[in-house]
């Protein structure tokens, strides 16, 4: 096999978004030799899309806010499915992790007195988004790229080549996990899309930072890299997938154009200030607050207008509630026949907020609107609605060091599970990215160091398998358009496994996806192996395909509705529901679910909640083990931690 | 609402290729790029086409459309008459990889030259203050979404390839400035925005401005000032003394520039 490139290195990062640069940055640090690998070019990863801010509880708003505030809060947004100890070392760890990308020169917009200014989000007690207008996602990954640079600078001279540590591998696609005959990993295969050259990537520890599945639906705000390959790679070399059935409509994306249907309108439009309004230009939100929310929201139009100035004295505006449910109430109106003209709904800024000022704090939803829709958004309302997201599934990992059930397999960021539990609040994933990508570059580098000078040697016959499934598309003729396959599982994911779900679509849905896998099996592309976009799909189509089964089948097995997964025959959640993680595996090729325990919450972390508020998700033999404590006020904890 | 349009887009790779025509359905609301990837999906499943979000946010689908530098995301169709055939071409400056793709490779090696942010090592994790006005000037120049268009259309490297070694081109130079006027950074980025990156060579024909999609004002509020700055040193009267008795001594805090001088 002397047409496969060798590469050796220490660590190899699959994916250069915020976690994968994050996690290779670290790796550096530690003084691995690291490979990131770039599906696109350097600096384009789906990273660059998220708009609203990086939420950490830094404080700089409101000295009231400290991490066990913001642990809170993700808790509550996850409806408590959360894995708890992520959800710990998230709020704890997410300041340092902003304030290292001002180290590194990031530009976040400033308060008044010159620290970096947080913006109210959804789900979050305080405004804690550190921002950039709305495009933080592009501040952030640019600065993680130029944080890359500066190693490479640095590295070229102590080594005379600025690649000699840390090298960026653009356009390059991983097709396997390649182990040894012990099962550890031992490699990465795949190919550079430019020339079409197969290369092993020949190392002892892999990190998967490869994002989301949004690929797997049709109307989605996700980047076509989204094709959950880390996700499936992981699945394939043997590790677990978690809270598949769990995946995120955002409530605001464009509705009209039809082509640009799922381009994301973010969340910060409502936290400055915009409102949700029916055809009958009701604030229907009021309507859609549930019981577990219903203490911590404004009743009133008056009094969640006065939130705005006054937040200590007035509860929150409801179209601040977490993601799911306003994404839920937008659906239902647009059900109910009091949609837009293009089947959303109206949110508006312009009445909100003066137009000097909407340009100021939204500057790309302006130009998004005025380019695309030919909407001015500081006169008129915009039309939006729900579509996929974010997938809150992802491989099962060790919370501490991201190492999954593969030995040397590890994974961070949106392709690792449980940290957002069945719904993540917006802004936590920026900073699950940082705070998860180092850890996992941690866990890394400290896994090489436990292993000693004998590394794992890359089993051949995987390898020869690898290049053979790898080119077989290109080899078959005559086979499935893999574009007109993709469109088809797409029409069938957003159909009958979207918002919301019923066990009869679900079934449906799962013997459609039965009959892709086979066509998808048999897709082949015409031209070469150099940059060729039908062979890229129909490798890609393996993953898709693995994704869509593993949301159908996990989102049939949970009967219950909860977060990001809810079920018309199964309405609201079931405490016994909350003690159960659905699990992904593969067996033989078939996708297996099993049940396990989640893990229970720590004692001193209960001890953050009101029993009360606990009660609306523990089952009474767990609300026996709670002590009936005091909710400990947020001031106090704030003496604390100061 | 559907028609039918024609398209000629460039086919063929590594300098050798010619336009292909070819005959898509245009639905109403479309963009250049929803074209492209129909006709990716029914008749040229090969079509080699760059591109990430399609929501003009990551600057991967960089063209050039009847002859003008875009992105195939953000050019409506609507902004072209039915009967009017699209001339879909690569990226002129840059090499082709095939179809639509080019090697913008040029472009990452500018950026690894550029010396990094340099702040003040005694301050802390979290202590830096700066006030919103100081950061709002570098923070236009940070919208940039590295699409190139900029590289691409500026003429002292689209026709004068020779040029490519001494000048980084709109948006390095942009970079440059970005960091001489970040208020944390205490590097004197003067010398060498002028010696090593060929500020001079920019003579100020705001093309780049012209065709950046993130309108950025890339000639008026980065190369302008930054040139100012680099005159305000070189007319110094002590600086012109000193280069006028010895080599020209470098400012002060002057950073080394990576693979070219230390």
């Amino acid at each position: 096999m002397s047409d496969i490139e060798r590469l050796p290195y220490e660590v190899v990062v699959i994916g250069a978004g915020g976690s994968g640069l994050r996690a290779a940055i670290e790796a550096r640090l530690a003084g691995k030799r690291t490979a990131v690998i770039s599906k696109s070019l350097f600096g384009k990863a789906h990273t660059v899309m998220a708009e609203g801010g990086c939420a950490a509880a830094m404080g700089n708003m409101n000295p009231n806010d400290n991490w066990m505030v913001h642990f809170r809060d993700t808790m509550r947004g996850g409806k408590f499915l959360n894995n708890h100890r992520m959800a710990e070392l998230h709020a704890k760890e997410a300041p340092d992790r902003v304030y290292e990308l001002e180290a590194w020169g990031a530009l976040f917009d400033r308060t008044k007195d010159g620290k970096i200014s947080q913006r109210n989000f959804g789900g979050h007690e305080y405004p804690r988004l550190a921002h950039v207008g709305d495009r933080t996602g592009l501040e952030m990954i640019r600065t993680l790229q130029q944080k890359v640079v500066a190693l490479q600078q640095e590295d070229a001279v102590a080594h005379g080549d600025p690649e000699a540590m840390i090298k960026v591998y653009a356009e390059t696609t991983i097709t396997r996990l390649i182990k040894d005959g012990e099962g550890r990993i031992a490699g990465a295969f795949g190919y550079i899309r430019e020339t079409g050259q197969f290369v092993l990537f020949q190392a002892p520890t892999v990190i998967l930072a490869t994002g989301g599945i949004g690929k797997t639906f049709k109307v989605s705000s996700n980047s076509w890299e989204y094709t959950g390959d880390g996700h499936a790679l992981a699945l394939l070399a043997g590790a677990k997938l978690i809270n598949m059935e769990f995946v995120q409509f955002h409530p605001t994306h464009m509705v009209w154009p039809i082509s640009v249907r799922g381009l994301l309108v973010t969340e910060s439009v409502r936290g400055d200030g915009g409102v949700l309004r029916n055809s009958e230009g009701r604030r229907y939100m009021f309507d859609y607050v549930p019981d577990v929310f219903r203490s911590q929201y404004a009743e009133t139009e008056e009094e969640a207008d006065r939130w705005y100035s006054d937040p200590d004295h007035n509860r929150r505006p409801p179209e601040l509630l977490p993601r799911d449910e306003v994404a839920r109430a937008n659906n239902a109106e647009v059900k109910a026949g009091r949609g837009s003209p293009h089947g959303g709904v109206f949110l508006d800024i312009a009445s909100r907020l003066p137009a000097e000022e909407i340009l100021k704090r939204l500057p790309s939803m302006y130009h998004q609107f005025k380019e695309l829709a030919d909407v001015d958004i500081t006169k008129e309302p915009m039309e939006v609605g729900p579509a996929q997201h974010y997938v809150m599934g992802g491989v099962e990992v060790d919370p501490d060091t991201g190492e999954s059930a593969v030995p040397g397999l590890f994974a961070a960021g949106e392709v690792s599970g449980g940290m957002h539990g069945s719904n993540r609040l917006g802004g936590n994933s920026l900073s699950d990215l940082l705070v998860f990508g180092r850890r996992a570059g941690i866990g890394a580098a400290e896994y090489v160091d436990r292993l000693g000078p004998k590394l794992p040697v890359p089993d051949e016959g995987e390898v020869e398998a690898a290049q053979a499934e790898a080119l077989a598309p290109l080899q078959r003729t005559g086979g499935e358009n893999p574009y007109s396959v993709h469109a088809e599982v797409q029409e069938t994911m957003s159909n009958l496994v979207g918002i919301i779900r019923t066990e009869a679509e679900i079934n449906q849905a799962m013997a459609e996806l039965e009959q892709l896998r086979e066509r998808a099996a048999t897709a082949s592309a015409a031209g070469g192996s150099a940059y060729n976009p039908g062979w890229h799909l129909a490798l890609d189509l393996r993953n898709i395909m693995l994704m869509a089964q593993c949301v159908a089948a996990a989102a049939l097995a949970r009967q219950e509705s909860r977060g990001g997964h809810t079920r018309d025959d199964y309405p609201g959640m079931r405490p016994e529901w909350r003690k159960i993680i659905l699990a992904c595996a593969l067996d033989g090729d078939k996708i297996a679910i099993t049940r396990q325990p989640n893990p229970p919450m720590r004692a001193d972390l209960v001890a953050l909640f009101d029993p009360a508020e606990l009660k609306r998700y523990l089952t009474e033999e767990e609300m026996a083990t709670v002590p009936a404590v005091p909710i400990r006020s947020a001031s106090a904890v704030h003496e604390e931690t100061h | 609402m559907a028609y039918n349009a024609a398209l000629r887009v460039w086919r063929g790779d590594h300098g050798q290729g010619e336009l292909a025509p070819y005959t898509v359905e245009v639905n109403e609301g479309e963009v250049v790029l929803d074209v492209l990837h129909r006709l990716q999906a029914t008749q040229a499943g090969d079509l080699a086409i760059r591109w990430n979000c399609k929501a003009g946010k990551c600057g991967s689908c960089s063209m050039e459309i009847n002859g003008r530098p875009r992105l195939a995301c953000m050019t409506r169709m609507s902004t072209f008459a039915e009967d009017e055939v699209l001339t879909i071409t690569p990226l002129r400056t840059f090499p082709v990889i095939r179809d639509l793709v080019t090697d913008v490779s040029f472009n990452y090696e500018k950026a690894r030259q550029i010396p990094s942010f340099t702040p003040d090592p005694s301050v802390g994790l979290g202590e830096f203050r700066m006030q919103q006005v100081d950061v709002q000037r570098s923070q236009e120049f940070r919208k940039c979404i590295e699409c190139y268009l900029c590289q691409n259309v500026c003429h002292v490297i689209r026709d004068h390839p020779e040029n490519e070694r001494p000048f980084a081109g709109p948006r390095f130079l942009m970079r440059i400035a970005e960091l001489a006027m970040h208020p944390a950074d205490i590097a004197d980025r003067r010398d060498i925005a002028q010696d090593d990156f060929g500020l001079g060579y920019c003579n100020i024909t705001k093309c780049c401005t012209e065709v950046c999609p993130e309108h950025i004002k890339i000639t008026d509020n980065a190369l302008i000032p930054m040139k100012e700055r680099v005159a305000d040193r070189k007319y110094d009267p002590l600086v012109w003394l000193g280069s006028k008795i010895s080599r020209r001594p470098r400012a002060e805090g002057t950073p080394p520039v990576p693979g070219k001088r230390a």
